[in-house]
């Protein structure tokens, strides 16, 4: 472990073009080798509570993206302004606020979503991995690196909470956004290809056992060992 | 009676990590040894004691719509409930606040080796979603205090429960993949089978 070098120096050029390398691990990076969710353990409420599933899965990580990066970007405007002590109370603010504009755009727009979704909307100003990446970078970078910062950590969220509710929703209800899988099989081999749905992944445990295979996989592929 | 129903069904039936996935984040992070567990789930008992019947009020008395009528009769089409979420945090924010003061003051030892996973207790979903579905639900405020109670008492079984599971695990041989989050998700996913067997039990 002593042979660990140092990382590149801090590029100080204005020049730095809009997605040079640096910035593009900000966003390559949360989706598969720093995942917020495989790798990080963050956010894993909602990434279980949501997914029954596609269609408030697909709305729940637009909002979630959403608040991420105006979270982020707000956050780190204003970072030499927030007095340490006092910073969690500031973040939380500005997160509920962005949370309950999210949440009456969808009342007002989208109220079938938000029905379904109820109070895991609200639920998103206490997901860990806004928290966690307003702590971990925001109060320390400049606002467009933040941005792309949160755009990472919310698209690497989003497609893990995607993947659990395409397993969930296909095996425990055989749909697909609602369009029926397991029937047209059915129907098209003349009643031969006969699935039925395991209830077991519509339920909560379902949600478990699923993240924990994808956990799994990923981590396998990416030779990441937890002690 | 009322009360003591929904203590025990808010604990077994309705688990707030088994049937509504809330806290997961400080329950898989903080469930390596029993007694960090211990101390957590005991805070998390206090706060959400505290925290529910407080929300009740604000909610009953501030936000709901017609609530401010004691201030004034004229204020009866008021209905602030957009700012639910806000108000709901800083209460909680400034629960835990109160909370880690008092850790640090009592047991220096346990405040260390709950290190930042205390002030995370702020952004506990458990804590947060009791209020919310406190409000869902119109319970009135010995309700409420049952199921804030009731809530966190599931919650600190649950953490005990994996704590000593995860304990013993340490001597199990795991493939490598799944060392660490992928077995807690799957031995979750076990317990909550067990949870499930609650279920049906109408009190």
């Amino acid at each position: 472990m002593s042979t660990e070098t140092l990382e590149q120096p801090i590029v100080k050029e204005p020049a730095e073009p809009l997605l040079s390398k640096r910035r593009k691990k900000f966003i390559t990076d949360p989706l598969n080798d720093d995942n917020p969710v495989t790798i990080q353990v963050l956010g894993i409420c909602s990434a279980l509570a949501v997914t029954v599933k596609m269609q408030p899965t697909l709305v729940m990580s637009v909002a979630v993206v959403f608040v991420i990066v105006f979270s982020n970007m707000i956050i780190s405007l204003i970072r030499n302004l927030i007095p340490s002590r006092v910073r969690i109370i500031v973040q939380l603010a500005i997160i509920a606020t962005l949370v309950t504009l999210v949440s009456e755009v969808l009342k007002a727009y989208l109220f079938d979503m938000y029905k379904v979704l109820g109070a895991f909307v609200g639920l998103i100003i206490t997901n860990c991995i806004v928290m966690g990446r307003l702590e971990a970078f925001a109060m320390a970078n400049k606002a467009y690196d933040s941005v792309l910062d949160g755009l990472g950590s919310g698209f690497g969220y989003a497609w893990i909470i995607l993947a659990v509710a395409f397993a969930r929703e296909l095996f425990g209800s055989g749909t697909v956004f609602d369009i029926p899988v397991y029937d047209t099989l059915y129907s098209i081999s003349g009643g031969i290809i006969d699935i039925q749905t395991n209830g077991l992944m519509v339920d909560s445990i379902g949600a478990f056992m699923v993240l924990g295979i994808i956990i799994w996989v990923q981590r396998t592929k990416n030779g990441y060992v937890e002690h | 009676m009322e009360a003591l129903n929904i203590f025990i069904k808010s604990a077994f039936i309705d688990n707030m990590v088994f049937a509504y996935f809330l806290g997961m984040c400080s329950f898989l992070a903080v469930s390596k040894k029993v007694s960090t567990g211990l101390g957590l789930g005991a805070a998390v008992i206090f706060v959400l004691t505290m925290t529910v019947p407080i929300n009740w009020c604000l909610q009953e008395f501030v936000l709901k719509e017609g609530a401010l009528t004691w201030i004034s009769p004229s204020f009866e089409t008021i209905d602030l409930t957009f700012l639910s979420f806000i108000m709901f945090i800083a209460i909680i924010a400034a629960m835990v606040q109160l909370v880690e003061m008092i850790i640090e003051k009592f047991s220096p030892s346990l405040y260390g080796s709950l290190g930042i996973f205390l002030p995370l207790i702020a952004v506990n979903c458990a804590i947060l979603g009791a209020s919310l579905f406190m409000v869902q639900r119109d319970y009135t405020i010995i309700e409420a205090t049952a199921y804030g109670s009731g809530s966190g008492f599931g919650w600190f079984l649950a953490i005990i429960a994996l704590a000593a599971i995860r304990e013993k695990l340490k001597y199990s041989h795991i493939p490598n993949g799944l060392k660490g989050l992928g077995i807690t998700m799957i031995l979750t996913g076990l317990m909550g089978i067990a949870f499930k067997s609650f279920i049906g039990i109408v009190l």
